[in-house]
């Protein structure tokens, strides 16, 4: 329970661990307003001029989309031999972006970790405009990117079908299985919320619409019953998928025969950068918010702190991957994986190189220490910076593989050209725009789970009200 | 159980008691169900396990519903590449068997989840009656704070036990703060 101790603490960097979940003081009746009032309080000056500025990138995504239309994929730098690219690089740094959103709201909720309660909401959305920004990729890498339905098995008059055993039908299949669950996941946990908003409007055109999302719901017992048993099935169900999604995209190179793709240790390698990129994007969109709508009540220093112990934990295992890949390509006795190996040390990308080593191996090793795993400010410099580095690994996986064929006569460099670079920002900028929609008009954090975890509330014995320490 | 049918036998939808907190409404529940009131039904700001026991409300049918959703994905999906690869579009390539069933193993998995998952969110709505957006509580202005911090239990008038007059001091001696009638 809380103690007068803790709200010291709340305040000091010094004892992080002994931080609530949920500042003291709190009751159902005020993580109710104080969340609620995010969405119907006036607009904030700062939310015009960031969405302003992520609906300008989004302009730029269009025009660069249309560009490509209009003139196909020959104004990106794709080309023999590397026919990858920024859209794959984008593609798998979007999607693992994604799954940190899943794994909080469906792995942690399974694992009784109340904590990701106060997060879940955002991380989920941040997970499904993740991979609206990933699942464009592919699909504008076709070439005919308006006949993309022809990735999907059904009858046409051409008498053909998509390849089952090509990997990467088994994306198309992973990736809007993932888009779907993720969504309805998402919007399940919405209702109970959107009720509440419903209630709370004055003005009728908001309570219809957010009755219409409400779908009349009015938390009968009888309806959580149903409610809490689809929730924890859908958890269970997301849990797997979420696993299998970044398995999935790793096939898309391990499957292949490329020297530096064809690794066994591709799928758990590949799954756990995604979730150790996608923390590094919960922290950059956690610690602005927080102090934006005045969140720290919710999204307290415990929160970053684990967050930081995820993406340290993750981070090892990544750079456990690299370093195995190394030792295989030795071991393997093939002088063409040995010679991919050393070209990405040594070879024209070597500072690719370097600055993943760099972003992904040394830099987040200062989360060791407690002084920076509970400062936001050095939370967001480290995950800014794992960012970039999951980006540059994309980046070194596809083009250093790729660039020096098997026969040097098909040797070549590659290179972004601005088209590339404005379809990338501009995607940032589609990601941003309905980010700040979102947290303009739906509840950021999860209103009825929050409720179940404020002292003196008969939740669930797993969501109790207990404020533990956490032991060091 | 139509609305219409059951506006003309009685004319209200039952009685609404409010209590202040989860104690005292699962109290409450308790007492309602051992009175014997079966037409009975709480509202919360946050799911209450102990209230839907204390009503005796069944298990969810929903595990079963989502069990053949994933099997009718798994199966449906499976059948779908053997189909195409085997019969439909055979394509030989050296010679390799058309039957590749390891390589269907990944579609059929997220088959498998999509199924699932759908009967799921569908099951839940579905056994729920949602979409519902008219509903006789909603008449009670104070029931709005069912979505914030207070608590609601509802007798409807057709439980055969509904007596206007007893009911409801029934139910002002658990606690309620305060019991309305519920207009249809």
């Amino acid at each position: 329970m809380a103690t007068p101790d803790d709200g010291a603490a709340l305040q000091s960097p010094e004892k992080p661990y002994k931080v609530p979940i949920v500042a003291p003081g709190h009751t159902t009746a005020t993580v109710t307003d104080k969340i609620s009032a995010v969405v119907q309080s006036r607009t904030p000056r700062w939310w015009f001029i960031g969405f302003g500025i992520s609906f300008l990138l989004l302009m730029m995504f269009l025009n660069s989309v249309t560009w490509l239309l209009w003139k196909g994929v020959g104004i990106w730098g794709i080309n023999q031999p590397v026919g990858w690219g920024f859209a794959i690089i984008n593609f798998v740094w979007w999607i693992g972006i994604g799954h940190a959103g899943t794994l909080i709201s469906a792995i942690l909720l399974l694992l009784r970790q109340e904590w990701r309660t106060s997060i879940n909401r955002f991380a989920e959305a941040m997970t499904l405009f993740a991979v609206s920004c990933a699942g464009l990729y592919p699909l504008l890498h076709l070439g005919r990117p308006w006949l993309f339905y022809w990735l999907m098995p059904y009858p046409n008059t051409m008498g053909m079908w998509p390849n089952f055993r090509s990997p990467l039908v088994w994306d198309v299949f992973a990736v809007s299985t993932y888009a779907t669950v993720s969504l309805l996941f998402w919007y399940v946990g919405l209702v109970p919320d959107l009720a509440t908003l419903r209630d709370r409007s004055r003005h009728r055109f908001w309570q219809v619409v957010y009755g219409f999302g409400a779908m009349g719901w009015r938390g009968s017992a009888k309806h959580w019953h149903n409610y809490e048993t689809a929730y924890l099935l859908l958890a269970g169900l997301a849990t797997p998928l979420v696993l299998s999604v970044h398995t999935v995209v790793s096939f898309d190179f391990a499957i292949g025969i490329i020297p530096g793709w064809h690794a066994t240790i591709f799928p758990p390698y590949f799954v756990a950068g995604a979730i150790y990129a996608g923390f590094a994007m919960v922290l950059l969109l956690s610690i602005p918010l927080r102090v934006a709508f005045n969140l720290e009540d919710f999204i307290t220093l415990r929160h970053l702190q684990n967050m930081g112990k995820v993406m340290l934990a993750t981070g090892m295992i990544v750079f456990y991957g690299y370093m195995t890949e190394f030792f295989f390509a030795w071991y393997s006795g093939n002088h063409l994986e040995q010679f991919t190996s050393m070209n990405r040390i040594l070879g024209p990308y070597k500072w690719h190189w370097f600055g993943l080593m760099f972003c992904n191996g040394v830099a987040p090793q200062i989360l060791w220490m407690r002084r920076f795993r509970t400062s936001p400010f050095w939370l967001f410099v480290v995950s800014l910076i794992v960012s970039v580095g999951m980006w540059l690994e994309r980046f070194v996986i596809v083009v250093t593989s790729l660039h020096r064929d098997f026969l040097p006569s098909s040797w070549g460099m590659y290179a972004g050209t601005k088209w590339d670079w404005m379809t990338f920002i501009g995607s940032m900028g589609l990601f941003l725009t309905l980010f700040f929609l979102f947290i303009r008009f739906l509840p950021l954090i999860s209103i009825f789970e929050m409720r179940t975890i404020v002292p003196g509330t008969k939740g669930e014995p797993s969501r109790g009200s207990e404020m533990t320490e956490v032991p060091q | 159980m139509t609305a219409t049918a059951h506006s003309h036998e009685h004319p209200i939808y039952g009685l609404m008691a409010e209590l202040s907190s989860a104690d005292a409404l699962i109290a409450a529940a308790h007492k309602v169900h051992e009175a014997g009131y079966r037409k009975v039904d709480a509202y919360t700001p946050y799911p209450i396990e102990e209230v839907s026991h204390a009503l005796g409300h069944h298990r969810s049918k929903l595990p079963i519903i989502v069990l053949i959703g994933g099997v009718c994905g798994m199966i449906g999906g499976y059948l779908l590449q053997y189909w195409v690869a085997v019969l439909e579009y055979p394509i030989n390539i050296g010679g390799r068997p058309l039957h590749s069933w390891p390589a269907f193993i990944v579609p059929t998995f997220e088959c498998t989840i999509l199924g699932a998952a759908l009967s799921a969110v569908l099951g839940m709505f579905a056994l729920n009656g949602l979409p519902h957006p008219y509903h006789p509580v909603f008449n009670v202005p104070r029931f709005a704070l069912a979505s914030r911090d207070r608590y609601f239990l509802v007798i409807e008038a057709s439980d055969p036990k509904f007596d206007h007059d007893a009911t409801r001091r029934f139910l002002l001696d658990l606690n309620a703060s305060e019991v309305t009638d519920v207009a249809n």
